[in-house]
C-alpha cells in the first residue's frame, strides 16, 4: 500500500510519517506544490493525504489535476480551515474525505483504511480481524461464523477497534468517532467505560480471537495475537 | 447638580455681590448728590435772603424758623468775621410728621449796615431711611427679577442650545462597538459640541480598532496554534505506543495527552467563539427548536443514561426560527451539554418551549450561579476541571450575534437559562 502525504509542516508529516510505517504502509512525502506535482505525476498511489495550504500553491490545484486523471477519489483532505466551502469544493472535486486539523492518529488510520477498502474490496464492505468478521453493509457481527447480537454503539466501537488494530485509541478518539463532536467536554468518559465493558463480555462470550485492552486510563487497545 | 442649576447658582451668587456692592455705592452716590443740590439751593437761598434784607429789614426780626425756612440773629463783628459756611444734617421737629426729621442746614453770618448776623437756613433733606429702605427693596426686586429670568432663559432658550450635546450623549450610550460602524454624526455647528464629537468618534475608532485587532488576535491564535496542538496530540499517542516505554512514563505520557487534549478543546471553543463574534456564520433559514432540541438530546443520550438523568419536556408550541443552521446547532447542543454535563446522579433537566422562549432548566449543585458572569469566558465549576468554560460563552456569543436575551436564574436546586426567540421567531 503506497500512501503520499502532502503536508508542509515538517513535524506533522513526519509524525504521520512514523505512524503510518506502524502498520506497514510504505510512505511519500511532498513538502510543498511543486514536488507534490511531481509525484503525483509520476507514480500512482493507493492513497493521498493533502492539505489544502501548501507553499506555492493549493492543495485544491492539485485535487483538480487528479481529478482531470480520474485519480481523486483516494484523496483525503487534511486542512486546518474548518471551512464548509473548501470541504464542499474539495469533495465536489471527488476527494474522498475531509479531515480537518487537529485530529485523532485512530481517526486518520479509520479515514485511510475506508479509502483503501473502497478501493479493493470491490464492494464487499468486511473487516476481517482473528475469528471475527465485521460486514460494514449489513452492520453484523460474526465471530467464528456465529453470529454476535451488537448495539449501535458497540458496533461503531468495534469497527473503529478492526480500523486500529494494535494501536492506540484515546478515549476522545473513540468519543469523537462514536458519539460526534457533542461530548467534547464529558467531565469524563467513565460512560464510555460501560460500553466498553458490555462489548468485552460480549467478545469473551463468543470466544473471540482478540480482546480490547486497557492503555493507563487514556485510551484502548485492540489486541490480535 | 445640573449644569443648568449649577451656572445660575453661581450667576446668582455673583449677581448678588455685584447688585449688592453697586447698590452700597449708588446709594452714596445717590445721597452725595441729593446733599450737594440742597447745599446748592440753600446757598442760593442765602444770597437772595441777604439781597431782600438790604430792602426789607422786617427780615431781621426773623428769630425762629416759625413757618419760613431761616432764622437770623445778630452777632458781633469779631464772631461773624471768624463764621465759615457749614452746610450739616440735624433734626427738627416736623408737625405733620409728628416726629423728628432730618433736614439739612446752613449755618452762615452777614453784614447789614455796618451790623453782623449770624444766618440758619434750612431745607427739609429726603428722609434717609426711607429711602433705604425703598432702595433696598428695589435691589432686591432687581435681584429676584434678574435670577428669574436667567431661569426663564436658560429653560426656554439656552436649552436648545444643549440639544447638539444631549443627542450626542444619546447617541453614544446606544453605540455597540460590535455592531455600529460609522461614526458618530450630529448636526450642530457649535464649535465646542464639534470637539466632543471629533473626540468620542476618535475614541470609538481607537475602541474599533482594538476590539477588531483582540477579535483577530483570538482567531489567528486559535488557527495558529490547531497545528502545534495536532503534533504535539499526534506525536504523544505515538509515544504511548512507545514498546520501550516503561510503565511509569507511559502513565506520565498519558496524562499529558490528556492535557494536551483539553487544550485542543479548549482552542477549539475560542475560535468558534471568534469566528461567531467575526460573523463568520450567517446563512438564516428555518429552523425548527422543537426538533432540533430532540435531536441534540439524542447525541447526548448515552451520557444522560449513564446518570441516571430524567428528561421531561413541555412543548406548548412549535417555534420555528429564522437563523444560521451551524448557529442553531451550537446554541442548543452548548445549552443542553451544558445542563448535562453540570448535573448531578440521578437529576433531571426539564426542558420548556412556551410561547417563542425556551427555558432549560437542569438539577446541580445547591448554590446559584453569578448571572452577571455566568455567561461570561472561563467562568467554570470549580469541581469540573474538565469543562471548558466555554460554552456558555458561546451561547451568549449566538444570542447576541442576533440580538436575542439569553438569561439565568436559579430556583430551589434547579439552574434554568432562558432565551427568548422573539426578534427571530415565527410561533406555530
Amino acid at each position: 500500500m503506497k500512501i503520499l502525504i502532502v503536508e508542509d509542516g515538517k513535524e506533522l508529516r513526519e509524525t504521520l510519517v512514523n505512524s503510518l510505517e506502524k502498520d506497514h504502509y510504505l510512505v511519500e512525502t511532498a513538502e510543498d506544490f511543486k514536488s507534490a506535482f511531481e509525484k503525483i505525476g509520476l507514480y500512482d498511489y493507493d492513497c493521498i493525504l493533502l492539505d489544502i495550504m501548501l507553499p506555492g500553491g493549493s492543495g485544491l490545484e492539485l485535487l483538480q489535476d487528479l481529478k482531470k486523471n480520474g485519480k481523486s477519489e483516494n484523496v483525503i483532505i487534511i486542512s486546518a480551515k474548518n471551512s464548509l466551502d473548501d470541504k464542499l469544493v474539495g469533495l465536489e472535486l471527488g476527494a474522498d474525505d475531509y479531515l480537518t486539523k487537529p485530529f485523532h492518529i485512530a481517526e486518520l488510520n479509520a479515514r485511510i483504511k475506508a479509502v483503501l477498502r473502497r478501493k479493493q474490496q470491490d464492494g464487499k464492505d468486511t473487516l476481517d480481524v482473528g475469528n471475527l468478521l465485521l460486514d460494514l453493509n449489513e452492520r453484523m457481527l460474526y465471530i467464528a461464523g456465529e453470529t454476535v447480537r451488537l448495539n449501535r454503539k458497540e458496533f461503531d466501537i468495534l469497527n473503529y477497534f478492526l480500523l486500529n488494530k494494535n494501536r492506540l485509541i484515546t478515549k476522545s478518539a473513540l468519543a469523537e468517532y462514536v458519539w460526534g463532536d457533542h461530548i467534547d467536554q464529558a467531565d469524563n468518559f467513565d460512560f464510555i467505560y460501560y460500553q466498553i465493558k458490555n462489548l468485552r463480555k460480549k467478545l469473551l462470550d463468543a470466544q473471540a480471537s482478540i480482546q480490547i485492552e486497557s492503555v493507563y486510563g487514556v485510551g484502548y487497545k485492540l489486541l490480535e495475537p | 447638580m445640573k449644569l443648568l442649576n449649577r451656572s445660575l447658582l453661581y450667576l446668582s451668587i455673583s449677581f448678588f455681590f455685584i447688585i449688592g456692592i453697586w447698590s452700597v455705592i449708588f446709594y452714596i452716590n445717590l445721597k452725595d448728590e441729593i446733599r450737594d443740590s440742597i447745599d446748592d439751593g440753600l446757598e442760593n437761598n442765602k444770597l437772595l435772603l441777604i439781597q431782600k434784607v438790604a430792602t426789607d429789614s422786617t427780615l431781621l426780626l426773623q428769630r425762629e424758623f416759625g413757618g419760613n425756612n431761616f432764622e437770623i440773629h445778630p452777632i458781633d463783628r469779631i464772631t461773624a468775621l471768624q463764621v465759615r459756611d457749614v452746610y450739616k444734617d440735624t433734626l427738627m421737629y416736623r408737625q405733620n410728621e409728628d416726629d423728628m426729621e432730618p433736614v439739612r442746614i446752613l449755618h452762615s453770618a452777614f453784614a447789614n449796615d455796618g451790623k453782623y448776623y449770624r444766618i440758619k437756613i434750612i431745607s427739609s433733606l429726603v428722609e434717609e431711611d426711607d429711602l433705604l429702605e425703598d432702595a433696598f427693596w428695589s435691589v432686591v426686586w432687581l435681584f429676584f427679577i434678574l435670577v428669574a429670568s436667567i431661569i426663564l432663559i436658560n429653560n426656554l432658550i439656552l436649552r436648545r442650545v444643549w440639544n447638539p450635546f444631549h443627542e450626542l450623549v444619546a447617541r453614544l450610550r446606544k453605540f455597540r462597538l460590535e455592531k455600529d460602524t460609522t461614526a458618530i454624526s450630529v448636526k450642530t455647528t457649535t464649535p465646542e459640541f464639534l470637539e466632543l464629537q471629533q473626540a468620542a468618534n476618535a475614541l470609538i475608532r481607537h475602541s474599533q480598532e482594538a476590539f477588531l485587532s483582540q477579535k483577530q488576535f483570538t482567531e489567528n491564535a486559535s488557527h495558529e496554534l490547531q497545528t502545534p496542538l495536532a503534533v504535539i496530540s499526534n506525536k504523544l499517542e505515538l509515544l504511548l505506543e512507545s514498546e520501550t516505554l516503561n510503565s511509569k512514563d507511559a502513565q506520565t505520557v498519558a496524562e499529558v495527552i490528556q492535557m494536551a487534549e483539553r487544550m485542543v478543546q479548549l482552542n477549539k471553543s475560542l475560535l468558534l467563539l471568534a469566528k461567531i463574534e467575526n460573523k463568520q456564520f450567517d446563512e438564516p433559514t428555518s429552523i425548527g427548536i422543537n426538533s432540533l432540541l430532540e435531536e441534540t438530546l439524542t447525541h447526548f443520550e448515552d451520557y444522560i443514561k449513564y446518570r441516571n438523568i430524567e428528561i421531561s419536556k413541555k412543548f406548548q408550541n412549535s417555534i420555528t426560527v429564522f437563523i444560521d443552521p451551524s448557529l442553531a446547532r451550537i446554541l442548543v447542543s452548548n445549552l443542553i451539554k451544558n445542563a448535562v454535563f453540570h448535573n448531578i446522579e440521578n437529576g433531571h433537566i426539564q426542558l420548556f418551549l412556551e410561547g417563542s422562549k425556551m427555558t432549560v432548566c437542569n438539577a446541580g449543585s445547591n448554590k446559584a450561579l453569578n448571572p452577571e458572569i455566568v455567561f461570561q469566558r472561563f467562568q467554570k465549576d470549580a469541581n469540573n476541571n474538565q469543562s471548558t468554560g466555554l460554552g456558555l460563552a458561546v451561547c451568549k456569543a449566538v444570542c447576541e450575534f442576533y440580538d436575542i436575551p439569553i438569561s439565568y436564574y436559579y430556583n430551589e436546586g434547579e439552574h434554568c437559562f432562558v432565551i427568548d426567540f422573539t426578534k427571530i421567531a415565527k410561533v406555530l
